[in-house]
């Protein structure tokens, strides 16, 4: 297992030097020159351009700027942004990366688990009404037009129904007299979703290793504790009212991301279902008389998985690209948002920057997945 | 559809009407009746295919909607030269001179209404769905083209080519192509066919080649190709006659699935204004957004959805037929055998 990794991991880094040198030279061959953007920018002082010239080497011949490109990417020096001069690049994007990874997990999280359920009821009752409708509604969806369906989201539950915010990440009338930054406030909402995800694997393993007593309600009931006890210890925090608005301008784009997404896993889900159903040892496990819920989850959803998993990297490329327009339409600040306004006040190194950091992004999800499918298919063992 | 009682032998008449005057000259005999017995055979699985797609309403229903689209993509240039002037309903240029204020709602003379700039929104409509399909098919034959040649390559000679093309297929998964796209978008100017291109040929090296390719190593050890080598069939010669054809029916089902995506990414891409091109549905939601009549809702509906719309059912649609298609191409999803 751990060679595995260690391969897998040196195949991400190959990968990633290949997206590193793709940007680079996409950036070399666009008409224009790199270096003019620096020059002709009014807004950075010359010692400043004479300065950035030097470390990007942009008076050099072109292979040696290529080596020094590859240099700063790896030493995470992406320049300096033009649009939010002169802060750095990666101070930009270190703001807005945990914002779009929370948009991005929960909202994952969610389509795989609502997916994978109903995939498993509509295979089982095949040709019934539920088939039709899900079939439809999720094909629907999935193929919707993103930011037409976001925007029609967002005129339902925050204009017509004023249930939510219309977008954006936090609320300014609510934040004017508070004295802790929403980075900070939001770091902390991290940790304590960290801790509760944690907290509930381990009642769920802690239940299931002590046996037989109870084993249906005690993790519930320790989860369902747990969840009660989280906005108990903020409220008295004292800026409990500050996370809560984060909360509520989370739901909406969530939601929008989940809706859209959750029919590729059930499809996907009910072909493979289709496939397990007809195994013998689904007719094996019948025969024995178990019951239809036990047959269905243990044996044929089970193994109806696997492939679901080996096909969760498309999907999480697709939600990762959902992302980008979800962020773009909710105005909310994650790397998404910020590729899209670089890319319109054509803020190069920006551009790369979030580039290769949604690269980044999408590779470690890929190997994520990778090693869930050796987790869960015990036939397969990588040496 | 044709309709012929199975198993019986074409006339003679269709025949010669087929192959003109051929069946007379002894020499290419052979050659005509193994033509008929092909086309034959062809038909019948055709035939079969069909029986089985028509099965699935879904996909039936789909291919009806695709089938609305291409008529109304037809009418276009047809009704542009009969019955609507150039300077009233051009999709890009004209101007709705009878109407005093713009976005206004539907008439007789606009049946769909006007957008903000006074532009016929049906003309608009019927001009993209065009684009829309050369777009969608240019993309998917690049990508099925590229991908079943890769696809049987990397299966057939394994080894060094077989690695690195999986390889950079691996890199291309990982890539997300939307923000690809968008980046690429950034730096070139991006018209309908760059765009269909560049599309196309990320998903002929990425994701449809390893697919195929796992087709092609299950047909790579069919008697029937160690027989071609036998015979002193060529690498050439047994790659392109011999595994490709057999990979084409599941290549045609990945075909619906490119459409789907080349017409969403453009779509995307036209909504968040980073295309040069004239006119599609994507940009008739860009003019509404940018003028701010979104979030007017119900207000000025035939803004956003009759573009909405179009781009949702076209890409379902593609969806859905590819879906079906699957059911004919794998026959262990059916619901009853044979």
């Amino acid at each position: 297992m751990t060679g595995y990794l260690v391969r897998r991991a040196g195949q991400m880094a190959l990968t990633l030097f290949l997206i590193v040198t793709l940007t680079f030279f996409l950036v070399q061959a666009q008409p224009g020159d790199y270096a003019t953007f620096y020059a002709l920018n009014p807004d950075i002082p010359a010692e400043v351009r004479e300065q950035i010239k030097a470390s990007f080497g942009l008076d050099k011949p072109l292979w040696q700027q290529y080596l020094v490109h590859m240099k700063n990417t790896f030493t995470g020096n992406f320049g300096v942004s033009f649009g939010h001069f002169p802060r750095p690049v990666m101070e930009v994007i270190g703001e807005r990366l945990p914002r779009t990874v929370v948009l991005f997990l929960s909202a994952t999280a969610v389509s795989f688990y609502v997916g994978f359920f109903l995939g498993k009821a509509i295979a089982w009752r095949r040709g019934g009404v539920l088939e039709y409708a899900a079939t439809i509604s999720g094909a629907t969806l999935f193929t919707a037009f993103t930011p037409a369906f976001a925007l029609m989201m967002i005129w339902i539950f925050a204009f017509k129904l004023g249930w939510l915010p219309i977008g954006k990440f936090l609320d300014p009338l609510i934040w004017r007299g508070a004295e802790v930054s929403a980075n900070h406030i939001f770091s902390y909402m991290l940790l304590t979703a960290g801790a509760f995800v944690v907290f509930a694997f381990l009642a769920l393993l802690a239940t299931r290793k002590i046996g037989r007593f109870g084993t249906g309600r005690v993790p519930v009931l320790l989860i369902g504790l747990g969840a009660v006890a989280i906005p108990i210890a903020w409220a008295f925090t004292g800026v409990g009212y500050l996370a809560l608005d984060i909360l509520r301008h989370m739901i909406l784009p969530i939601a929008t991301l989940t809706l859209i997404s959750f029919a590729g896993t059930m499809l996907l889900t009910r072909n493979s279902m289709l496939e397990t159903m007809r195994e013998d040892y689904v007719m094996a496990a019948r025969a024995k008389g178990l019951p239809e819920k036990v047959v269905r989850d243990r044996h044929a959803a089970r193994n109806a998985l696997l492939p679901v998993i080996t096909s969760l990297v498309y999907s999480l490329i697709f939600a990762i690209d959902g992302s980008v327009i979800i962020e773009g339409v909710f105005s909310w600040p994650g790397t998404g948002l910020t590729l899209l306004e670089a890319v319109r006040s054509e803020d190069l190194p920006l551009v790369m920057g979030a580039m290769v950091f949604i690269g980044l992004f999408s590779l470690l999800a890929h190997v994520i997945v990778d090693v869930l499918y050796v987790y869960l298919d015990p036939r397969i063992r990588y040496h | 559809m044709i309709e012929r009682p199975p198993n019986q032998p074409p006339t003679a008449g269709e025949g010669s009407s087929l192959f003109g005057d051929v069946p007379e000259i002894d020499l290419s005999r052979g050659r005509v009746d193994l033509a008929l017995v092909r086309l034959r055979l062809a038909w019948r699985t055709l035939r079969d295919g069909w029986s089985i797609f028509v099965e699935s309403r879904i996909g039936l229903l789909s291919l009806a909607i695709i089938g609305v689209f291409a008529l109304m993509a037809f009418s276009h240039p047809l009704l542009m030269a009969t019955v609507w002037t150039p300077d009233v309903y051009d999709p890009v240029t004209g101007y709705a001179f009878d109407q005093f204020d713009h976005p206004a709602s539907p008439t007789w003379r606009h049946p769909l209404g006007t957008d903000s700039l006074g532009r016929d929104i049906l003309s608009q409509l019927l001009f993209s769905a065009r684009s829309e399909f050369i777009l969608g098919i240019t993309a998917a034959l690049v990508t099925v083209g590229i991908a079943t040649t890769v696809g049987a390559v990397a299966a057939y000679y394994g080894g060094l080519v077989d690695s690195l093309l999986m390889r950079l297929a691996d890199l291309i998964i990982a890539l997300p192509g939307i923000s690809l796209l968008i980046v690429l978008s950034a730096l070139f100017s991006l018209n309908l066919f760059y765009l269909a291109l560049i599309i196309g040929v990320l998903g002929g090296f990425g994701g449809t080649a390893i697919i195929l390719k796992s087709q092609a190593l299950s047909i790579r050890v069919k008697p029937y190709i160690e027989a071609a080598r036998a015979a002193g069939g060529g690498h050439f010669h047994v790659i392109f006659v011999h595994i490709i054809p057999n990979l084409l029916p599941l290549s045609l089902l990945y075909m619906m699935f490119t459409v789907t995506g080349a017409i969403f990414a453009e779509a995307v891409l036209s909504f968040l204004g980073l295309l040069d091109i004239r006119m599609s549905w994507g940009i008739m939601i860009h003019t509404a957004n940018v003028g701010g009549y979104l979030l007017g809702g119900t207000e000025y509906w035939w803004l956003i959805v009759p573009a909405g719309a179009s781009i949702t059912l076209l890409c379902s649609a593609f969806y859905l037929v590819g879906r079906a298609l699957d059911e004919v191409v794998n026959p262990r999803l059916r619901r009853h055998d044979g």
